[in-house]
């Protein structure tokens, strides 16, 4: 049988096909009338702000992408420990629950400081 | 040839996935209009009346896509160009190729030739999954900065914001599923759902994890940004959200990502937690009933009432989910971080902690 990731090379390109065909369909089918409305950002008439080049915008959205690198990484550890568990025993076990205390202590300290508070 | 299987495999993956969407769009519309009393749309027909009655299914499986695909392409001033058609490319793409490693059948037997009906036959098939989903992100984020608007902006940021606070309670789930069967790989979890428990009750993933199954709906569809979870694209408050600037096909193609995660959600529930196609009793040579009953059945019957088994049981946890949208009023976005973070995270971490106790305690440790 074929390689997996051949198959899986196979199933990308064909999905690129259809999804960039469907990308360019607007704008192979689709009339082009460019007014200078039109090409105006939407806020509700008002005229627009201005550019988001340079927008500062809350640093609570910073912090939630840092939590998450921080847990997702830690549960990326678990998956092979999940796989290959039987073979690990109570050993094993022992040493993913300090793995785990240690990011559960993490996990407590920014509960507490009030990381998570989203206002 | 093997390549002409794979190719065509890859096709029926794809198709799927692609009238699944459609076809949802239609259920969703059908399906709202009856849990809220009314008819929903039912005025288009073809050629001005050549069928002797209206069907809404004409408008969405066809007015609609093809009156979509012939908008204008409008791009706003100083957006980035190249942004612009990149992000509904990425917000698409990997969730097309997440159904090539989903397997819809058991194997179709062809003279000597025995083919897995799976696309690709991954033995990472789960870290594949969970790895496309990620890509999602960055589809909202770079649509909502390649919009060039404050507003579209934001909802992006806050849509990843949401998506990625789930990220982790959906992978935790995973962790304790992964435990239970010990593979990554989805065709070995379907038919690891095979054997019966006490000779009666086919054991599906249902009866080992349910917490991990509760856990995995919470999280998938907050992932994929329903109701009640869509307050970055609040459709009655916020116009789109991060794709308030795109037309035509490119936000068809948002709002396709939006039911290819539901379709997802619905293909891991099926795979993981109820058998994938497996139906109760069917193997390979028929079916073994409990009892001594045994219905000796052809492979290709056997095979067509699993395909058969996967579609259905994909369309009961797709209606499951267009349910829940239309059930539940929308979370407030504090309340909804407060469910990812300090509700699904450490109810999934106790999860995984229990099912590894249990694991040991009730098979104990095999030799390496």
């Amino acid at each position: 049988m074929v390689n997996p990731y051949i198959a899986l090379l196979i199933s990308f390109a064909l999905c690129a096909a259809v999804a960039g065909i469907m990308v360019a369909a607007s704008w192979l089918l689709g009339p082009k009338n460019d007014t200078k409305a039109k090409l105006e950002i939407f806020e509700t008439g008002n005229p627009p702000l201005g550019s988001i080049r340079g927008l500062r915008f809350p640093v609570k959205f910073y912090l939630t992408a840092i939590l998450f690198v921080v847990f997702d990484i830690e549960v990326v550890f678990m998956y092979p420990w999940a796989v290959i568990f039987r073979r690990l025993g109570w050993m094993g076990l022992a040493e993913m629950a300090v793995f785990v205390a240690v990011l559960g202590v993490g996990l407590a300290y920014v509960w507490r400081v009030g990381a998570l508070e989203w206002d | 040839m093997d390549f002409l299987i794979s190719f065509v495999l890859a096709l029926v993956a794809l198709l799927i996935v692609l009238q699944l969407t459609v076809i949802l769009l239609w259920v969703e519309r059908k399906g709202s209009a009856l849990i809220q009393d009314r008819v929903g749309a039912n005025r288009a027909n073809i050629f001005g009346g050549l069928l002797p009655f209206n069907l809404g299914i004409v408008n969405t499986l066809m007015a609609d896509p093809l009156k979509l695909f012939h908008k204008e392409d409008v791009i706003p001033k100083d957006a980035d160009k190249f942004l612009h058609w990149l992000a509904p490319f990425i917000a698409v793409l990997p969730l097309f190729v997440t159904f090539a490693v989903v397997p819809f059948g058991d194997v179709l037997v062809i003279g000597e030739r025995v083919i897995n009906l799976q696309a690709v036959n991954l033995d990472v098939g789960l870290l594949f999954v969970l790895g496309m989903v990620s890509l999602g992100v960055y589809g909202v984020v770079i649509g909502g900065w390649a919009s060039n608007s404050r507003y579209a902006f934001l909802g992006g940021v806050r849509g990843s914001a949401q998506m990625v606070s789930y990220e982790i309670g959906l992978g935790l789930a995973l962790v304790a599923v992964v435990l239970t069967y010990g593979t990554l790989d989805l065709q070995e979890i379907a038919r690891a759902q095979g054997q019966l428990m006490w000779g009666v009750i086919p054991a599906w993933g249902v009866f080992y994890q349910p917490l991990a199954l509760v856990l995995f709906m919470i999280a998938g569809i907050a992932e994929s940004k329903r109701p009640p979870f869509d307050l970055p694209e609040a459709e009655s408050e916020l116009v789109a959200g991060f794709y308030t600037e795109y037309s035509g096909s490119k936000q068809s193609m948002f709002m396709m990502s939006d039911f290819i995660e539901v379709a997802i959600v619905a293909a891991l529930v099926t795979t993981l937690f109820f058998g994938g196609w497996q139906v109760p009793y069917l193997y390979r040579d028929g079916f073994h009933l409990p009892g001594g009953f045994f219905l000796a059945v052809p492979s290709l019957v056997v095979t067509i009432l699993q395909v058969v088994a996967f579609l259905l049981k994909l369309f009961i946890f797709c209606w499951l989910q267009i349910l829940v949208r239309w059930t539940y009023p929308r979370m407030r976005y504090d309340q909804l971080m407060n469910l990812g973070w300090k509700r699904l995270l450490p109810i999934g971490l106790a999860n995984v902690v229990v099912t590894a106790v249990l694991v040991l305690a009730l098979e104990g440790f095999t030799v390496p």
